[in-house]
């Protein structure tokens, strides 16, 4: 069986923790898709649960805003694993839940 | 792509690896090159060891199985960059494009074993509804699906979920058959790290 444990809390760790541009804060509220500043919430929710639906608009908007590209590149990088990671999570819980009752 | 600093913002140590890619493949470097090697120690390092692992740790499923995963998670995402580039490596890896065409056009009229199928189905829906509940993991086992099967699959999914968001997000431009080809190839032979 494959085992991506470890990485995976290291990725997930190193975004949150590590140095970055954009404040721990940000990076936290953009993994967990929280609540935003107008362009900024637009995008972060976008990516999180429609990515399809992104456009050049939306990232442009959030560059006017005052956000440099490396903040935009953290937290959009922050909102997609968070989203990957809720969803990995809520699975493991439900297999976890049917091996129990076998 | 949306971001300048993800096709011109690169170290000059990575801008030597690019020119030596384009010079070796023949092949203009892939955006999702261009993503995980910018700044790589923020993300990209890490996410290609996770993806690595996924895809070609030790598993039930051949890696023709998980690159068809891949490519139905990207498909299901709406990442036509992703679904292309790993259409081709599972192609490769199969030996053959009949499985992987049928389920890009129709899951259910597919030509693959029913434990796949049943996989894919919780995977799509996972990806697309953002959760799946004990009755679409019991519907996976009762095809005759492993738990460690279905804990491999949800790391292929893990790690593509991400993946594709960040395609779309970054506007990946459509690369080439050739160019395709030529990354099909290499994670074959090399892999993702």
């Amino acid at each position: 069986m494959t085992d991506i444990r470890q990485a995976r809390q290291a990725l997930v760790h190193r975004i949150l923790e590590g140095n970055g541009t954009a404040s721990r804060v940000r990076r936290r509220a953009a993994f967990d898709n929280a609540e935003f500043e107008e362009p900024l919430h637009t995008l972060i929710k976008k990516v999180a649960k429609h990515s399809g639906q992104v456009t050049e608009e939306d990232i442009t908007a959030v560059r006017a805003s005052g956000l440099n590209e490396d903040q935009i590149f953290e937290l959009v990088v922050c909102a997609a694993v968070g989203q990957a990671t809720r969803e990995y999570e809520t699975a493991l819980l439900a297999l976890a839940a049917v091996s129990k009752k076998e | 792509m949306r971001l300048s600093i993800l096709d011109i913002g690169h170290s000059s140590g990575t801008k030597v690896l690019f020119a030596l890619i384009r010079l070796i493949s023949r092949q203009p470097v892939l955006d999702v090159i261009k993503l995980v090697t910018y700044r790589a120690e923020f993300y990209g390092a890490l996410a290609r060891e996770v993806t690595h692992e996924a895809m070609r740790g030790p598993s039930a499923w051949s890696v023709g199985d998980r690159e068809l995963m891949a490519g139905f998670v990207a498909k299901s995402n709406e990442c036509e960059w992703c679904t292309r580039a790993h259409a081709a490596v599972a192609e490769r890896a199969y030996g053959g494009a009949v499985e992987v065409s049928g389920v890009l056009a129709d899951l259910e009229t597919a030509p693959i074993q029913e434990p796949l199928r049943a996989t894919l189905r919780m995977l799509r829906k996972l990806t697309r509804q953002h959760a799946v509940n004990e009755a679409d993991v019991r519907a996976a086992l009762a095809a005759g699906v492993s738990c460690e099967q279905i804990k491999d699959a949800l790391a292929v999914c893990f790690a593509f979920n991400v993946i594709t968001r960040l395609a779309n997000a970054f506007g990946f431009t459509l690369a080439s058959p050739k160019a395709f080809e030529a990354g099909a190839n290499y994670l074959l032979t090399r892999g993702y790290r």
